[in-house]
């Protein structure tokens, strides 16, 4: 067992883990914070994302050990006060979710990319989002609710195209 | 699924890290970004009974100069390395190979050194090593010493890395823009975010309009990333009516793979297309 402190949707925990942990696995069984799903074993469908030290990271590939000392937003720490987060807004209101299996790994996506460029095209937010995989929506929704949270003035039906 | 049980130890120097390589020998494994290595213990393809974790060793993240090469620390990650300044100027063919790896999650955690060391041929930094003719620099008991690009991919998943060494750090001599350097790499593949069925890493020095050297790194075509020599000879002196016929010989010399993705005859045959789009791309000639 290795001790492990890490601060998750800002609240400090301390605890012993086995090295092969998943941080997603930690999330999810040690902390009850079942709002971040494992949706594969291979590292491709994204639903996992969390944000680990002010970037986004697939938890079900870092070890739990390997977040010591870090700091871990999940899309269960978003919401300020009872008032969703802009991007968790616009996925309700553009109906970007069918199933919801994806949306947190999508949102955490959308969040990461809206921190490095504010004014997305659609195009640019179609290549964040490469690492997630929804099986339901077909993504249009989903790239027009991140261009909404962005504040971009509605999109043309030329620019969500596929 | 969960990982295989195994011990785990996070040294803090690179002395450290390689006393414990050389002692656990093949028990131990290296892991850096874990974007390949953890896969590989979720699936239960690798065995470790130690997981050396160096990622957090300082000094080993980073890009600096020395004289006419770039000096990239193994722990880069490759967000670091596409937005790198330095990278951007003097080694752009990495820069643009590095975003088109997975994706952006994935890019945060997985380094430089990391994508080397697993020598993956399906990767897409192997041969753009071989094109830079970089410089592999491995730290061992007995000190540092440096591999070419084109000795340290030995086979499949195999370096000439030993099992008490870390990779440090990566040497890549100056190409740029200002010395009629232009770059290229051309991925394929049949969806957003694949692996590359077959991908061409172009690099190119124009003198008067013509191609003076070219160097082209295959991705795929093979069980290590290889060279296109054949067709960099061809290409040499050529203008823009040329390079089409001298990337008909870029498959020569390869060894494809045929999988259900793509047979190796269709493999050789994206070789010679995308070498040819690659180095137009690369000469301007487009
Ligand atoms: C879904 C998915 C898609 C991907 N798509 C692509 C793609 O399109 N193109 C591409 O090129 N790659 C792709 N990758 C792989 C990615 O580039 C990895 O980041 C990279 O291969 C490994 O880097 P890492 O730092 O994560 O290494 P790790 O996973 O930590 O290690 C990989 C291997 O290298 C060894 N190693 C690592 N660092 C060192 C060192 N410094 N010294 C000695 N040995 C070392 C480890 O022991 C291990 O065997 C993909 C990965 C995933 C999960
Ligand atoms: S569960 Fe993490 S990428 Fe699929
Ligand atoms: S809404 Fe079902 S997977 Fe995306």
């Amino acid at each position: 067992m290795t001790r492990i402190s890490v601060t998750v949707d800002g609240t400090k925990y301390e605890d012993e883990v086995e090295p092969r942990l998943l941080l997603v696995h930690y999330l999810r069984d040690r902390l009850g914070l079942t709002g971040t799903p494992v949706g594969c074993d291979t590292s491709n469908c994204g639903a996992c994302t969390v944000d680990l030290d002010g970037v986004t990271a697939k938890s079900c590939s870092v070890l739990a050990v390997q977040a010591d000392g870090s700091e871990v937003t999940t899309v269960q720490g978003l919401a300020v006060n009872g008032e969703w987060h802009p991007l968790q807004k616009a996925f309700h209101e553009r109906h970007a979710l069918q199933c919801g299996y994806c949306t947190p790994g999508m949102i955490m996506a959308a969040r990461d990319l809206l921190r490095e460029n504010p004014a997305p095209s659609a195009d640019d937010v179609r290549h964040a989002l490469e690492g997630n995989l929804c099986r339901c929506t077909g993504y249009q929704n989903i790239v027009r609710a991140v261009l909404d949270a962005a504040g971009s003035t509605e999109p043309s039906a030329q620019e969500v195209a596929p | 699924m969960i990982p295989p049980a195994f011990e785990y130890t996070r040294p803090t120097s690179v002395e450290d890290a390689v006393r414990t390589l050389a002692e656990r020998g093949e028990d131990a494994k290296v892991l850096a970004g874990g974007q390949s290595l953890l896969p590989l213990l979720r699936m239960r393809l690798a065995f470790p009974e130690l997981v050396v974790d160096v990622g957090r060793i300082p000094g080993l993240r980073g890009v600096r100069e020395e004289g006419d090469a770039l000096v990239i620390g193994a722990l880069t990650s490759h967000h670091d390395v596409i937005a790198d300044p330095l990278v951007r100027r003097h080694a752009g063919l990495l820069a643009a190979a590095a975003a088109t790896v997975a994706d952006p999650a994935i890019r945060h955690r997985g380094t430089l050194g990391g994508s080397l060391a697993h020598a993956d041929p399906g990767g897409d930094l192997p041969a753009v090593a071989l094109a830079l003719d970089a410089e592999l620099v491995a730290a061992g008991p007995g000190g540092r010493r440096s591999v070419p690009a084109r000795e340290f991919f030995v086979d499949f998943l195999q370096t000439a890395l030993r099992p008490d060494e870390l990779l440090v750090e990566v040497r890549i001599p100056k190409t740029g823009d200002h010395d009629g350097w232009g770059f290229h790499y051309e991925k394929y593949s049949r969806v957003a975010q694949a692996w590359a069925m077959v991908g061409v890493a172009a690099l190119v020095r124009r003198e008067d309009g013509h191609i003076a050297e070219a160097r082209i790194g295959l991705t795929n075509m093979g069980s290590t990333p290889l060279r296109a020599f054949a067709a960099e000879e061809a290409l040499a002196g050529v203008g823009p009516d040329g390079v089409a016929r001298a990337a008909q010989s870029a498959a020569e010399g390869t060894r494809p793979a045929s999988d259900p993705a793509a047979s190796a005859e269709y493999r050789a045959q994206l070789a010679r297309v995308l070498t040819r789009r690659s180095v137009l791309a690369a000469a301007g000639m487009g």
